[in-house]
């Protein structure tokens, strides 16, 4: 975690952009929060360490000048699907690449402590993190609070960057672990599932966080959700509304989620909205063998049509 | 003078059991990590160790509700002829708004001087309100974020409750504070509690210490508005804001709604549902303009409601009741505490900030 490197990185690049887009401490120990850099004063606020949890790239496509970011390795995917979507232009952004071991998850930990009233948080490097709280020391390696994402991560080290503020990172995790998840979850009954979904998105307020933090939800103020000419959904609030939006999202992703987990970061109803997208992902992955925002070159395949597929027989019947 | 009336812990599920046969009783339970309100059943795990995610707000002002139903008839015989039949919704229900935060009752208040002491008070939620006994429970330690002491609130306040509740080592004292407060203290399992007291005074004067007041309520209307009303201020402040619904949704005080007509060929409804300003619909016009088409000009929204114009209505009142759910569950940690301070800053600082940020854009 070479927080002096970074800031000496952004100092070099921030003369040369309009703004540049980091980490800062936020409202509490437990939290960091997105800063937009544009002094050299503020390059002091800026912070890299297991707390830097949002991907950030979600702001790009609303820059319209020349602009600076930090990703992370995940994050860095975003760019990637970003540049073969067209929604980028690449001569415009100054990529900081932060190699990186994990993050928190702000959930677990509150659990982890439950719920104290938090004093003090420090980082002990990239692997561990103590937690003073009103009723004592709590110490987690970052393994232990991290969120699922970052457990089964193939890209530590940032797959497209101008800057590199440390030494690239190799993954451990085993590739075939990324959906296993997915599959174990498709290994219950039908019922099962049905009953699970019902009781999750029961919970949602229709507050589209989800959709607001998504880098790649990118019809913004012409969202289906919300729409009232034409009035696609009604604003009622039950389940079959709530099932048709996550529905929605997901299928729109469908080839170009990235993973970064941030839908479900940010649902303030603690609801596991990535597991749809995951889903969704390990189909395209078995249909047409793709990983989205992996391959610059590559066009995603909901971009292209084939005639012959060679995964899909159904129109050979 | 109110009624003390004392449950023991071990007795808190029978008096919740008692009261929900006779009267919905909602109560914040867990549900995976997230706390929320829910209708009391025997199987629900309570929590009242820490604020609900969700304030209470949903049982007396329903995030989405039906105002009538219509339906169109053609007249058979000459099927030119169309009538319009509208029914009314049931009547609400009496509800029990049990262990709620003072800063959540308070947050009913926000909504009464809007909706219920008006010439043309709001019958949907007049009812609702009417038919609600909300019990507070004096907030024993205060949460990431939160700030009631700032905005004239406290973790023991009174304000809009009508029972308060005092959790002590083995019980709960409760005061009754209004009618509807007394009459809950006669169902089975309260006892008498004249003997606690002194010590549930005690606890609330310790509580009322706990909670940091990021400024002080008075200095709310230092709010430059100079400041408030410079566009760069608010493009810097808020860059940060993805503009979603969460902080609104979250919010005890926001009471914005929007109607609309859901229908499909003979019949439908009019539902009111909330409405969020952090949104692009918010203000749209049906003429296609929107005079805050930019998440800056919307957020500005939030904070002038909350901060300026409600005061301004309502005798110096603020419509922000310091719970610190917008900033706990904002998805980037906004920190709408840190934006009333720098309204307060000298207008020096703005300057600064915007001589780069002056953009063509």
């Amino acid at each position: 975690m070479n927080l002096e490197g970074l800031r000496e990185i952004v100092s070099q690049v921030l003369p040369d952009v309009h703004v540049f887009i980091g980490y800062a401490q936020g409202f509490d120990p437990l939290h960091a929060t997105p800063l937009f850099v544009r002094t050299p004063e503020d390059i002091n606020k800026l912070i890299w360490n297991p707390l830097c949890v949002h991907n950030l790239t979600t702001y790009l496509p609303f820059q319209k000048k020349k602009v600076g970011i930090v990703v992370k390795g995940c994050d860095s995917r975003t760019i990637i699907q970003f540049m073969q979507e067209g929604l980028i232009d690449r001569e415009k952004i100054v990529i900081v690449g932060l190699p990186c071991r994990g993050v928190i998850s702000v959930t677990k930990v509150l659990k982890a402590i439950n719920y104290e009233q938090i004093n003090s948080l420090t980082c002990e490097g990239e692997t561990s993190v103590t937690v003073i709280t009103s009723h004592g020391e709590h110490r987690f390696s970052i393994e232990d609070v991290a969120p699922d994402k970052c457990k089964t991560c193939q890209y530590p080290t940032p797959l497209v960057y101008d800057y590199l503020a440390d030494d690239p990172i190799t993954s451990d995790k085993p590739p075939d672990a990324v959906y296993k998840d997915i599959h174990e979850f498709e290994q219950k009954p039908l019922e099962e599932r049905w009953e699970y979904w019902k009781k999750e998105l029961d919970r949602c307020i229709r507050c589209y966080a989800c959709r607001n933090a998504c880098p790649l939800c990118v019809c913004q103020d012409s969202c289906i959700a919300e729409t009232r000419d034409p009035h696609w959904i009604t604003q009622k609030l039950t389940i079959q509304e709530k099932f048709m939006f996550h529905m929605i999202h997901s299928l729109h992703l469908a080839g170009r989620c990235v993973e970064c987990g941030e839908c479900e970061r940010v649902c303030p109803m603690g609801i596991p909205v990535s597991t749809m997208k995951k889903k969704i992902n390990a189909e395209i992955k078995k249909l047409f063998n793709y990983v989205p925002g992996t391959q610059p070159g590559e066009k995603p395949p909901m971009y292209i049509f084939n005639v012959e597929e060679k995964n899909i027989e159904e129109h050979k019947l | 003078m109110a009624e003390i009336g004392f449950i023991p812990k071990d007795r808190l599920r029978d008096f919740l059991e008692t009261v929900n046969k006779t009267i919905p009783v909602y109560v914040p339970c867990c549900e995976g990590d997230v706390v929320l309100f829910r209708r009391y059943a025997v199987d629900n795990v309570l929590c009242l160790d820490r604020p609900a995610h969700t304030p209470p707000k949903t049982i007396i002002f329903p995030q989405s509700e039906c105002l009538f139903t219509f339906r169109f008839e053609k007249d058979p015989h000459d099927p030119k002829k169309t009538t319009i039949q509208l029914a009314e919704p049931e009547e609400p229900s009496e509800a029990i708004i049990f262990a709620a935060r003072p800063c959540d009752a308070k947050g009913f208040t926000i909504y009464d001087r809007v909706y219920i002491d008006t010439d043309m008070p709001d019958p949907y939620y007049k009812k609702r309100r009417e038919k609600t006994t909300i019990v507070t429970m004096v907030c024993p330690s205060p949460s990431p974020g939160c700030f009631c002491t700032a905005v004239g609130g406290s973790p023991a306040n009174r304000e809009g409750a009508d029972v308060m509740m005092t959790e002590l080592e083995n019980g709960y004292v409760l005061e009754s504070l209004t009618e509807k407060g007394k009459a809950l203290l006669l169902y089975q399992y309260v006892e008498d509690g004249q003997a606690f007291r002194e010590a549930a005074e005690a606890k609330q004067l310790e509580v009322k210490n706990l909670v940091h007041a990021p400024f002080q309520k008075e200095g709310v209307y230092n709010i430059s508005k100079t400041i408030f009303n410079s566009d760069e201020f608010w493009e810097t402040e808020i860059d940060k804001c993805i503009s979603c619904g969460a902080c609104t949704y979250l919010c005890p005080t926001c009471y914005c709604f929007n109607i609309t007509d859901e229908h499909a060929i003979t019949r439908g409804e009019r539902l009111r549902n909330w409405d969020a300003c952090m949104f692009f619909h918010f203000t749209l016009e049906a003429s296609g303009h929107n005079p805050r088409p930019t998440k800056y000009q919307r957020f500005k929204n939030r904070v002038g409601h909350k901060f300026l114009y409600y005061p301004e209505k309502y005798d110096g009142v603020i419509a922000c009741c310091g719970c610190g759910r917008c900033i706990r569950h904002c998805p980037v940690s906004v920190d709408i505490r840190e934006i009333v301070a720098h309204l307060q800053s000298s207008t020096s600082d703005v300057s600064n900030t915007s001589e780069k940020e002056k953009k063509g854009d």
